[in-house]
């Protein structure tokens, strides 16, 4: 099996190498501003003991005050995992940076996160609908839709 | 006929019955001397044993319901007890409906098997179109019949029939073989009622 790596301990690593990036780390899941995200990730997945070089899934949650981005990643050579999380203050105009050009999978899933939250993702090469047709309005999978 | 009286009821007498039998019977003896020659006389042998005279509806119901090719439009889970119909315990060919056509423009009817979403639907209302006359749908399962439990959805028809008209509903989620199988029958019953005079006023 997968070993899930302690978010503590790569927070305190993370924190260390880009002071400020981290708000908060729980068991193997770590929390980072959505400003740092570009290069935590970059370091995720370039660092040679981490290399997380596959992203399983990303996703959305919507909590009212504030949406959680969720990317769940995979070192298939080292074999361990961990949670990154991303939050999104607000309801309106939301925007977070692209993770498409570390991981070419995230495509769609953004795509699928736009669609269904209303989260565009700054330096996605082509940020429309995905599930939804044009025209569609409003975002399906919001607490506040419908 | 004569009547008599006998112990207060009217009866016939059944001499006069026999007699009467008699006389039919004679009547019928006398004018039935010579067989009745065959109404297909002037036919030759080879010609005479194979021609069926039969009405024009009735032969052409009976060829479409015969041989009823299903288009290939599975949106979703009710396929699987479709491709159950089709296979070897309940079998599909029994009705002559094995040949499940890729193309719409070889097909006859339309199983819909499975939820539709608004984003599919203009290619399900397209392969109908294309489908040549005449052309029968059958929906299948609460999905089909009317969103089933996503009837409330943003993004599911609620039924096709919003779309296309259709010819049977058979309810169920998913309808079992059987029951595919008896809203089939349901439809061959439909067919042998049509007319082609019915089709040119369509």
């Amino acid at each position: 099996m997968t070993v899930a790596l302690s978010g503590k301990e790569i927070a305190a690593r993370l924190a260390k190498q880009f002071p400020g990036s981290i708000i908060e780390a729980t068991g193997n899941t770590i929390l980072v501003k959505a400003d740092s995200l570009p290069e935590v990730a970059a370091f995720l997945k370039n660092a040679p003991d981490l290399s997380f070089d596959y992203l399983v899934s990303l996703t959305a949650v919507d909590y009212w005050d504030y949406f959680e981005v969720v990317y769940r990643l995979t070192s298939i050579p080292r074999n361990h995992s961990l949670v990154l999380k991303v939050r999104c203050q607000g309801r309106a105009n939301l925007h977070l940076p692209s993770v498409t050009g570390l991981w070419r999978g995230a495509d769609f899933q953004e795509r699928e996160v736009y669609d269904l939250f209303g989260i565009a993702f700054d330096g996605h090469p082509n940020m429309k609908r995905i599930f939804m047709w044009e025209g569609f309005q409003g975002h399906p999978l919001r607490r506040d839709y419908l | 006929m004569e009547v008599t009286e006998k112990s207060g009821f009217y009866v016939y007498s059944d001499v006069e019955l026999d007699k009467n039998e008699g006389i039919q019977i004679e009547a019928l003896k006398t004018a039935s001397q010579n067989s009745i020659p065959d109404p297909d006389r002037w036919l030759d042998e080879e010609t005479q044993r194979n021609i069926l005279l039969t009405s024009l509806d009735a032969i052409l119901n009976w060829a479409r319901r015969s041989s009823l090719w299903p288009v290939v439009c599975f949106p979703a889970c009710c396929a699987f007890e479709l491709i159950a119909t089709a296979a070897s315990r309940f079998d599909i060919s029994r009705f002559g409906m094995e040949v499940i056509r890729a193309s719409p423009r070889q097909a006859d009817v339309m199983i819909t098997a499975g939820t539709l979403t608004w984003k599919m639907a203009p290619n399900v209302r397209r392969i109908y179109e294309q489908m040549a006359e005449p052309k029968w749908v059958i929906a299948m399962g609460a999905c089909a019949i009317s969103g089933g439990t996503f009837a409330q959805s943003y993004s599911v028809v609620p039924g096709y029939n919003r779309i296309i008209p259709v010819d049977v509903y058979i309810p169920g989620c998913p309808p079992r073989p059987e029951a595919l199988l008896h809203g089939i029958r349901m439809l061959h019953n439909k067919i042998a009622k049509q007319s082609i005079k019915q089709e040119a006023g369509k």
